[in-house]
């Protein structure tokens, strides 16, 4: 039987290409290059997104469970300071279009000044997020208090860590570009980091919304 | 997110660690799976030998039981706080450490990149992140047998209650399963890490000319599993998180009013809703069941058109059907939850649902039988397995049901047969989908031929032992048997069906005692074994056109081109009865 | 080739102790359990012939199609095979559960009727109790810091409450054979099941809950009440009794009761 083992590597490789047909992930052909790499990530990310979501909506709907169910639920007194805090993250993403703007145009101070300010601005989020924490925790609320409470905690928190994680790739970005290292395959960490942030943003603004109609 | 792979700057590591150990490389990480898999599948069937012994012979004094558990089995006999605690951690090991590592993390890894024609997964370091973050909850898991109180008693479903009220409802409800929480926790954040690498790579990195519909079915099922792990442990991950502040930070998310336990008013938790855990649990449970099988379908699929030289019967009906699987897989949960006291109108809309998605499962089962309708079929053992798979997933199936009617569900929730049906199906039908995997895959993973004598006599004992084992769990579940019991003899009903338990215990001994044969069979062939060649079965797909094992990048830097779909067998005018995918587009037509 | 007559014997062997009923349900002891019979025997039969049909051509193909040196047929699949197929599991199925929808609606839909006698099951780690009302018709109110299982008051129920006083509580459940019954299921620590066979009905108890369970039981006798929901290390000897009595001797027994109080 004529065995495949006689193949060879350049066998492998074949005559030319077929015309390959579009569809989904179909449309460039091949995963050489720096192409399919900036792709994987991107898909990366949305999946991600996707996962981050699905943990957000099985938060949200114990939360619309839990109070349907219960006679106890007692809405918890938020914060002011997160209507500044608010601010600042809406700020941050928009310092960071900016600095991509910036990019474009080829001016890569203006991008430093400006992914740095995002960055910051992200520090002073969480930070206004722990003054807002430690506030709740001097009224006496803890998370065990009610179960808004408790939910609130869980969203902030959870949201808070994921912030965590876009601040590490904000901070990486922003060394990079300090330390002028930033070539072309940096573009797409630059966009990456930008667009989860941007999720971020929006997640909080969901769940400003989840506190104030629901909690 | 990590760095993705770069296609050029891809070169083999040298030194030990980086090799072995913390290794970037797929095929690494993929063995390094396959082993944890086989290491907890031991340590799992280790503990429902103890089980299936303790149940036959609840007083039984066995002298180094005292030794292993000092207090559980005091002197000697098994108490059955410690039956429940093997009875969870059989459950959990086996569940998440086996049937979800294995079939995706494991074979997943080594050979989607390669059946897709790619280098690595997308992203390596992402990957590696995700094995040792796996193993990380692993020791967490079996650490739990070494904490006061032991490990947890409430079963892999951990419905509080009985999880959430702390240590008063029984000795490993202390830190035990505070550390069972953690560590599924930890492993959802592995899986979800190995879910976005799944899928990215799927959807990006396949090589010039493999459409979707080209793709194997195998790749098919691990990317529809991918997306069932990203969606399931993304819920999971957050009931967990739920259920870990009801235990340590005094919440009530699923801890009523009005509790008292161990002559104790519970008066720090109100309002919650055990109800609740169940929902969230089963919305990451049911698709896990299919987590489990999906990837054994895959294999079975691939192997019976490979050793049966013929196409897949109705390549675009498995397509359709695994996704029909995946999607219907997140909206029939509420089935286990008939008897739990939720609403009985949805239910009904669950049955209803559940019954849906057993089209698909039938769908799949005529196709592989019309796969070896008139096919030449070559008996490997990798074919015995697939094919036991389809006996065994025909035999599970069809329990299901009775189980997914709720009116049925009256009398067979929590009964044997319920144990009897996910066993066979879930358990022993994905299992028999790695042995299949494994016989099929070693000669590329380890360069060598595994022993088919052996092999065939591992089957056999397997086949018939799974068979004595599960198949009078469904009758001793007619005469109304409950599960989790770790003793009979209280229910006076129940004295008719202790020789039953005692005849599937001696099959469970003949069933351990067959795996020691695998054992030395694998070992022994990884050492000792003939050479594999390249393509030793003639089939078709990529990972049979590179040397076995194959070298670092795969494809040693040639890219290679996809001209036809996977299961091009016993094509008519061809000389050979298969066409690999990188075959010319119009291979040489035969002789006379 | 080995494998086909393994596959055949092994269905011959499982289907034969299905159809000899070797280990077997109890006989029902009321319309409901007839009726549920009747829809497991109906899957029973579809299954079984499936089971049957689907082993057997498995082990055909492996017998009939065996490598003998030929070359396969060559078949990419049959749409026509492929819907039909398909329909038909579709309207089996669907079927299957459309008919046992009747049994399930009995249970959960159908309001019990007024005169129903109401029972209180209270399920804890790892016994069972049941409350009767007495002549009031009234449960006396239960408060937790009450609850005294060595004194007999595993409900905890209030002595100060008058409607509370002539309360029965037993041990096992007692039940009048013919007479329409409406158990209310609570669970004071962990999730525990209600299941008797011979009703062919099972609950989940659940702490926080009210879980109503109507029924009604046709033949005297005593029927054993395993807990059926994993409740902790004593789950399998959380057992109890319901015995169903002629409506005189249950008249006797609680007159007894309220007299022994």
């Amino acid at each position: 039987m004529g065995m495949a083992g006689s193949l060879t590597h350049e066998s492998i490789q074949g005559p030319p290409p077929p015309p390959i047909e579009g569809g989904w992930g179909d449309g460039d052909g091949g995963n050489e290059g720096r192409g399919s790499s900036r792709r994987a990530s991107f898909t990366g990310l949305w999946v991600l997104l996707a996962a981050s979501t699905m943990v957000f909506a099985a938060f949200t709907s114990a939360m619309v469970v839990r109070r349907g169910l219960s006679d106890d639920w007692a809405s918890t007194p938020k914060p002011p300071i997160l209507f500044l805090n608010t601010a600042v993250l809406l700020l941050s993403s928009a310092a960071l279009d900016m600095a991509r703007r910036a990019l474009k145009a080829g001016a890569r101070e203006r991008f430093n000044t400006w992914w740095t300010t995002g960055t910051v601005l992200g520090f002073l989020f969480l930070g206004g997020q722990t003054i807002a924490w430690l506030q709740l925790k001097d009224a006496g609320v803890f998370i065990s208090t009610n179960p808004s409470s408790s939910f609130f905690y869980v969203l902030t928190a959870c949201h808070a860590f994921h912030l965590l994680g876009g601040l590490c790739a904000l901070l990486y970005v922003d060394v990079q570009a300090l330390r002028l290292r930033l070539g072309p395959a940096k573009r797409t960490a630059i966009d990456i980091s930008a667009i989860f942030w941007h999720f971020l943003d929006g997640l909080w603004l969901y769940l400003m919304v989840l506190f104030y109609v629901w909690g | 997110m990590s760095a993705p792979a770069h296609a050029s700057a891809h070169h083999a590591p040298s030194g030990f660690w980086r090799k072995y150990v913390f290794s970037l490389d797929h095929k690494v990480i993929g063995i390094q799976y396959y082993f944890l898999g086989l290491f907890s599948v031991f340590l799992g069937m280790s503990l429902s030998l103890l089980m299936r012994f303790h149940m036959v012979n609840p007083e039984a004094k066995v002298s180094w039981f005292a030794k292993l558990w000092p207090t559980a089995a005091a002197g000697g006999i098994m108490t059955p706080e410690l039956y429940l605690s093997l009875m969870t951690m059989h459950g959990t090991i086996m569940v998440f450490f086996v049937l979800t590592t294995v079939p995706q993390s494991g074979f997943g890894n080594y050979f989607l990149p390669i059946q897709i024609g790619a280098e690595d997964m997308a992203f390596p370091v992402l990957n590696m992140m995700s094995f040792w973050t796996t193993f990380l909850a692993l020791v967490v898991m079996v650490s739990a047998f070494f904490v006061q109180g032991g490990a947890p008693l409430a079963g892999w479903t951990a419905y509080p209650p009985l999880s959430g009220a702390g240590r008063i409802t029984g000795p490993g409800e202390g830190m035990g399963q505070t550390l069972w929480i953690i560590s599924i926790a930890i492993f959802c954040g592995a899986s979800l890490m190995g879910a976005i690498n799944f899928i990215a790579t799927t959807v990006d990195l396949r090589c010039k000319g493999m459409k979707l519909m080209r793709m194997p079915l195998t790749c098919w099922t691990w990317l529809v599993t991918a997306i069932l792990g990203l969606l399931g442990f993304a819920v999971l991950l957050a009931a967990g998180v739920l259920l870990i502040l009801d235990r340590v930070a005094g919440s009530s998310f699923f801890l009523p009013s009005g509790l008292f336990i161990s002559d104790q008013i519970i008066a720090n938790h109100k309002g919650g809703s055990p109800l609740l855990w169940q929902h969230l649990f089963w919305f990451f449970g049911h698709p896990e069941v299919y987590i489990a099988i999906l990837p054994g379908m895959g294999v079975t699929s691939h192997l019976l058109a490979t050793f049966a030289r013929k196409p897949i019967f109705g390549y675009k009906a498995m397509v359709y059907a695994v996704l029909a699987i995946g999607f219907l897989g997140f909206l029939v949960w509420g089935h286990h939850m008939f008897m739990s006291g939720m609403n009985p109108y949805s239910a009904m809309a669950f049955s209803v649902l559940t019954m849906c998605i057993g089209v698909p499962s039938a769908i799949k089962t005529f196709n592989w039988i019309g796969t070896l309708w008139g096919g030449k079929i070559h008996f490997t053992t990798a074919m015995m397995f697939a094919l036991g798979f389809v006996s065994l997933f025909i035999s599970g199936g069809l329990s299901g049901i009775f189980l997914g009617q709720p009116a049925l569900d009256l009398y067979f929730h929590d009964t044997y047969f319920v144990v009897g049906h996910f066993h066979m199906i879930m358990g022993v039908a994905a299992i028999f989908g790695m042995f299949a995997g494994t016989f099929y895959w070693f000669p590329k993973m380890f360069g060598r031929m595994m022993n088919e004598t052996l092999g065939k006599i591992h089957f056999y004992l397997t086949f018939l032992g799974v068979y004595g084992i599960f198949t009078p769990m469904h009758y001793v579940g007619i005469v109304g048997n409950p599960r989790r019991y770790s003793d009979f003899s209280n229910v006076e009903y129940l004295a008719g069906v202790i020789p039953v338990h005692q005849f599937m215990t001696y099959c469970a001994y003949v069933t351990v005692a067959a795996q020691i044969i695998f054992v030395v069979n694998l070992f022994w062939s990884i050492r000792k074994g003939p050479k594999a060649p390249v393509n030793p079965w003639n089939a078709t797909s990529l990972e049979w056109t590179i040397p076995s094992p194959p070298p670092f990048d795969n494809f040693a830097g040639v890219h290679p081109v996809v001209y036809h779909g996977p299961y091009e067998y016993s094509v008519p005018g061809v000389e050979r009865d298969f066409i690999m995918q990188t075959d010319a587009p119009n291979p040489v037509p035969a002789e006379g | 080739m080995l494998l086909a007559p393994v596959v055949w014997i092994l269905t011959v062997v499982i289907a034969y102790f299905f159809a000899a009923k070797t280990w077997w349900f109890p006989l029902p002891i009321n319309q409901h359990g007839i009726a549920y019979d009747e829809q497991f025997t109906r899957t029973l039969v579809v299954t079984g012939v499936i089971f049957i049909l689907a082993q057997f051509a498995l082990g055909w193909v492996i017998f009939r199609y065996r490598d003998d040196g030929g070359r396969a047929s060559h078949s990419h699949g049959n749409n026509k095979l492929e819907t039909l197929w398909t329909s038909a599991t579709a309207v089996l199925f669907l079927g299957l559960v459309l008919m046992g929808t009747k049994i399930w609606a009995g249970v959960h839909f159908d309001e019990p009727p007024a005169d129903a006698i109401p029972v209180e099951v209270l399920g804890k780690q790892f016994a069972w109790s049941f409350r009767y009302a007495g002549p009031d018709g009234k449960f006396g109110r239960t408060e937790l810091k009450f609850i005294n299982d060595a004194g007999g008051n595993p409900f905890g129920i209030d002595d100060k409450d008058p409607a509370g006083k002539d309360d029965i509580v037993s041990a096992s459940l007692k039940i009048p054979a013919g007479k329409p019954i409406k158990l209310i299921l609570h669970s004071r620590d962990v999730i525990h099941n209600f299941f008797v066979r011979e009703l062919r009905m099972k609950q989940d108890i659940v702490p926080g809950m009210e879980i109503p369970l109507s029924f009604q039981a046709d033949k005297i006798g005593v029927y054993e009440v395993p807990c059926s929901e994993l409740c902790g290390l004593g789950h399998y000897q959380m057992r109890t009794t319901m015995q169903v009595m002629s409506p005189d001797d249950f008249e006797k027994w609680k007159q007894q009761q309220l007299a022994n109080k």
